[in-house]
């Protein structure tokens, strides 16, 4: 039989017409439209839900929102899979599958429960005194094991099939939550024109008035609820959203908002998200984020089918839900009593039990008109029923409340438990505010704001209707003037509630004599009572101590349930009154988010934006393999038939010493820079001399940090009097150029110059290779590109067909080269007719690979050697210090440190045998076999495969390098585990004097 | 994430700024004659005040200018931000 436990008279928000089928642990069951996962399996008499974390205890449901904390499931299955979802915020959807966590080889019958018999070998703490011995059982036994028991769901293994977005909004008042203060708050400001964002988490909007008898005016509290969020979702300054959780708050009142889109949709659209982070930035934010109810500590208090009283009532209000059928209502306070009257509502008649002495409450007087005896100044001292609860054993407190004076045994199908309410506080905590601890509802409630954030209603402590209406509009109105001039005022509706009287200061039952059940106080971290008297005793003091020892109010839960009960008791012990123990810090998320929304949009080709040259199509139709150089992608080599990468790479190197390669050389940064004093920075900014440039000239330079490290190198050319067009290593264009505005703009404001980014502008492509000249003549005929009009560190101006183009008579492979630049749409028409006009002289292109191999054959420096701790002396540029003028970084470079004798400077390396390879990172030392530590020598920093001399080639930085040339070391890698003797050499291994260049 | 309004374009999110250390510095003169306990003071040593601090920032993603913005360390209240040439207005 299905749904036997609906209720026959409660009239709730659930659709009975439409059914919904779903599955729990592999059995098939119906729920309603409207239900969520743990309504529609109480419905059907499911309370055993999962297991507890470490005793794996049989666990149920406690809450109905966002305080449960142990009915977690594993949703789905394949690549949506997810885990650790509370049970009670899912909404029924159509084949909703949903499976216990927690539990081998099923819920009902758990392996793991062992841990419950033996949790005398679990105390607070016991990973701190455990597996510590023997020391060599840690890796192989210990933590296999551990690791295995950790955790709740499994996560799944293919990547997440459905698509998130974020989003950004900006308003002047944000109001989280939607019971009476939120509405209120809302409607007054949206009234007074403000821009207003109304978040609810949950479905349905209304909050406490879904459930609790009220009048508002001459509405119900339901009926009103509704007519103002019709009100609000008509004014055109107002967004509503509903299932949408705020869950953290960060500075400059930056909060974020968790919607949850279509999950609850059986089919959404295809570009329909299924989730939606908002980032609101709100100029106000009211916190009207309600109240939670408190759990009484009791032996067993556990059990599937104890519940908090306030769920046991939304279940059957909103849910039209059965928690139990013969149920026990056991209080502190009266609120509990609105639950007892909703059972009598349908014809069931609960056994109350209140430990107070007596209540002249209303609601205590209704229900004991029905005649209902309230068992006072009684409590629940355990249960029992393994699965789910069978019976409860209640009994009489004496005088001090301290012991029971007799037990009675009483059958019964839940407990619906109510310890009075907590403020929800988390979000006004995250936002800075110091609490302060309430007294009267002995809670802690905001009370030092640090931001624009306004607690309101019961999050405030307001936990009447009344109270809460009257903040909710006066709030609303006064915050939203602060944005508009309007100053409309809106009338505060009358309402009406039941009076309630005081709650009783006692959160923990004694134990029932002779016998020790756990009393939990953390459902969700399996702490109980005995862990936090153990943590007290071992000596910890501070309840941030104690939190962390214990784990109570720790992970997803973060305290909602347990975090004052801890409190509470930790100050009984300790004598103290609970604003000494002081509380915890509420950590966001308030709710646990989905790493699908926090990533959003931002996977795969998303994750980073793709720089691309305006000839990579031409790259891809070549076969390039490509490789990613920050952003950008350049092409690495291009391989021809069945060539190895070593094959192509060689061939592409060799191609350029022998004929002639071309190379896209487009990412290099660039940089025009202009004004009157531009010669002058650039003097400043380099480390060699800059004023006597003649126009049409490049020059290479090297830039430091101030502490004298190398920051970047590149060439410069003076295109005119004040013009000059600046070049930077491809990975560190975005760094130079903020570096020269701030020198310009801070340090040396006076200088009348202007720095621009022009990367994208210009196409780069080098053409390098002893044929460069003859290609060159050809492409450009009515250029006389001679070695005595265009020189080495030449430039010209030059037109290829209509297009402008400018060529450079600049190296990096150390051949005869140019560079030539065109508008970047024109780059790949300059490569094509390049390719073209080059096939006489056998052109190549190149990659990133050959490119290095020629460089540092030349014994060229780059990103390897200038790793942010090189000095230009460590690396062989001290003919670019100027000891003219003051640059820069120049004042350290007379430091002591750094013009030691020992510092490691620039070598090259080569294998004794001539062939083996040389890995990058290797150490170099004397004996690789000598007792360690061994005394490190120097690195290799960039390995080749030199194709001038056909043997291995790298560039080391070794401790006084220049001293050991000719000298025997051993490069060691022991990642690798690879041992080279090695021959140390000049850095300039081809062509040491340059002449080929110049050629 | 802070909110940062630039003296030249207005009240922008953190990310699209870059941070730039402490705007009190002030580099020594070029070619000026300085010990190397001075140097190394400019060059390495920077005060972590808690509380009220004068820094720089660069609006790296947007107008790509360096301005001062003074703080408080540890609540991140920005209590005014001006231009180069300008001093807190406070």
């Amino acid at each position: 039989m299905s749904n036997q436990y609906r209720t026959s008279n409660s009239k709730g928000l659930i659709n009975k017409e439409k059914i919904i089928n779903f599955t729990f642990n592999g059995s098939s069951y119906q729920g309603y439209e409207g239900d969520t996962l743990a309504s529609a399996l109480i419905a059907n008499g499911v309370h055993l839900i999962g297991r507890s974390f470490k005793y794996h205890r049989p666990r149920g449901f406690l809450g109905v929102g966002v305080e449960e904390p142990n009915a977690m499931v594993q949703l789905h299955e394949g690549d949506r899979s997810e885990p650790n979802i509370m049970a009670t915020e899912v909404e029924l959807v159509e084949g909703l599958k949903a499976k216990s966590q927690n539990c081998w080889p099923s819920v009902k019958f758990d392996i793991g429960e062992i841990n419950n018999l033996l949790n005398r070998f679990f105390p607070a703490g016991f990973y701190y005194k455990t597996f510590m011995w023997p020391k060599s059982f840690w890796f192989k036994v210990y933590e296999p094991i551990i690791r295995k028991a950790a955790g709740m769901g499994v996560a799944p293994l293919s990547p997440d099939p459905d698509r998130y977005e974020h989003n950004y909004e900006h308003c002047d008042v944000l109001v989280v939550g939607s019971g009476p203060s939120g509405l209120s708050s809302a409607l007054a400001a949206a009234k007074n024109g403000a821009r207003v964002i109304l978040a609810e988490d949950k479905a349905h909007f209304g909050g406490s008035l879904l459930n609790d008898d009220v009048t508002i005016g001459n509405m119900s509290g339901r009926e009103w609820a509704s007519d103002v969020i019709s009100q609000l979702k008509s004014m055109p300054n107002v967004v509503v959203k509903n299932r949408s959780q705020v869950f953290g708050y960060y500075d400059h009142n930056m909060t974020v908002m968790f919607e949850r889109v279509s999950d609850h949709i059986e089919n959404p659209s295809k570009y329909t998200p299924r989730q939606r982070l908002h980032y609101i930035r709100a100029g106000e934010v009211i916190v009207s984020t309600g109240s939670i109810e408190r759990p009484i500590s009791f032996g067993n208090n556990d059990r599937p089918g104890i519940f908090l009283s306030s769920a046991a009532r939304e279940y059957m209000k909103v849910y039209e839900t059965l928690v139990g059928k013969k149920p026990i209502i056991f209080t502190n306070n009266d609120s509990a009593y609105a639950t007892a009257l909703e059972f009598l509502r349908n014809d069931i008649k609960p056994i109350i039990v209140d430990t107070r002495d007596s209540s002249e409450g209303q609601l205590v007087k209704e229900v004991q008109g029905h005649g209902i005896a309230v068992r006072f100044n009684s409590g629940v001292a355990n249960t029992k029923g393994h699965l789910k609860i069978k019976s409860a054993t209640i009994g009489t407190l004496d005088g001090q409340k301290e012991n029971f004076i007799s037990l009675e045994e009483v059958e019964c199908d839940c407990i619906c438990m109510s310890g009075g309410w907590t403020p929800t506080v988390h979000l006004s905590s995250q936002a800075g505010n110091k609490l302060k601890f309430n007294e009267d509802i002995d809670a802690y409630v905001p009370d030092k704001k640090r931001q624009k954030e306004t607690a309101i209603g019961s999050a405030n402590g307001a936990f009447t209707l009344n109270q809460s209406l009257a903040e909710g509009f006066q709030v609303g109105f006064e915050l939203s003037n602060k944005f508009t001039s309007n100053n409309i005022k809106t009338d505060v509706p009358t309402s009406n509630e039941p009076d309630q009287k005081p709650h009783e200061k006692l959160w923990c039952m004694p134990l029932p004599n002779g016998q020790k059940p756990k009393r939990f106080i953390d459902f969700q971290n399996d702490v109980a009572v005995s862990d936090v008297e153990l943590a007290l005793r071992e000596g910890f003091r501070s309840i941030e101590h104690v939190k962390r020892y214990t784990t109570l109010g720790m992970a997803g839960d973060q305290g909602k349930t347990s975090n004052l009960n801890g409190l509470q008791y930790v100050s009984n012990i300790e004598k103290k009154i609970v604003p000494e123990v002081g509380h915890t810090t509420f950590r966001p998320p308030y709710t646990p988010v989905t790493i699908g929304t926090i990533v959003g949009r931002e996977v795969g080709n998303h994750y980073l934006p793709t720089r691309k040259t305006p000839i990579h199509t031409w790259h891809e139709e070549h076969n390039a393999v490509f490789v990613a150089v920050g952003l950008w992608v350049r092409p690495r080599y291009y391989p021809r038939g069945t060539e190895t990468m070593n094959d192509a790479v060689n061939r592409e190197a060799a191609n350029v010493r022998k004929n002639v390669g071309i190379c896209d050389v487009t990412t290099l940064g660039k940089i025009d820079i202009k004004g009157p004093d531009a010669p002058e920075f650039l003097n400043r900014v380099y480390t060699n001399a800059w004023l006597k440039l003649p126009v049409g000239k490049a020059r290479y330079g090297v830039m430091l940090r101030e502490d004298g490290m190398v920051f970047d190198d590149g060439t410069t050319s003076r295109l005119s009097e004040n013009h000059f067009h600046m070049t930077t290593t491809t990975a560190q264009a975005a760094n130079v150029l903020s570096h020269l505005e701030y020198y310009l703009q801070v340090v040396w404001p006076d200088l009348d110059v202007n720095v621009l980014s022009t990367t994208e502008q210009w196409a780069g492509i080098a053409i390098a290779g002893p044929k460069s000249r003859e290609l060159l003549a050809k492409l450009f005929p009515s250029i006389d590109v001679s070695n005595e009009s265009l020189p080495f560190m030449g430039l010209v101006d030059a037109k290829l067909g209509d297009i402008p183009a400018r060529i450079y008579r600049i190296s990096f492979s150390g051949e005869l080269a140019y560079e030539v630049n065109v508008e970047s749409n024109y780059g790949l028409h300059l490569w094509k007719k390049i390719m073209e006009t080059g096939s006489e002289f056998g052109v190549q292109p190149y990659g990133t690979e050959a490119l290095a191999t020629l460089r540092i054959e030349m014994g060229h420096v780059a990103g390897p050697e200038l790793d942010g701790r090189t000095i230009p002396y460590d690396i062989g540029l001290n003919g670019m210090v100027s000891q003219n003028k003051d640059f820069i970084g120049k004042r350290s470079l007379s430091k002591d440190a750094f013009i030691s004798e020992d510092r490691q400077t620039i070598v090259g390396l080569v294998p004794v045998d001539k062939k083996s390879k040389i890995p990058e990172g290797s150490h170099l030392v004397v004996d690789d076999k000598a007792p360690t530590p061994i005394p490190k020598l120097g690195h290799v920093s960039s390995s080749c495969w030199s194709v001038e001399y056909n043997n291995p080639f790298s560039i080391a930085i070794l401790k006084d390098g220049k001293k050991q040339i000719g000298k025997k070391l051993i490069a060691v890698c022991p990642l690798k585990d690879i041992s080279v003797p090695v021959e140390v050499v000049s850095s300039h291994y081809v062509d040491p004097k340059g002449e080929r260049v110049r050629s | 994430m802070l909110e940062i309004k630039c003296p030249y374009c207005g009240k922008r999110s953190q990310n699209e700024f870059s941070y730039g250390g402490d705007g009190n510095i002030k580099r020594p003169a070029l070619g000026a004659e300085i010990s190397t306990k001075d140097w190394d003071d400019f060059v390495y040593f920077r005060d972590n005040p808690r509380g009220r601090h004068t820094e720089l920032w660069h609006h790296v993603s947007g107008c790509r200018q360096w301005f001062k913005a003074s703080r408080d360390t540890a609540t991140h209240e920005i209590f005014s931000t001006c231009k180069m040439n300008e001093d807190f207005n406070e």
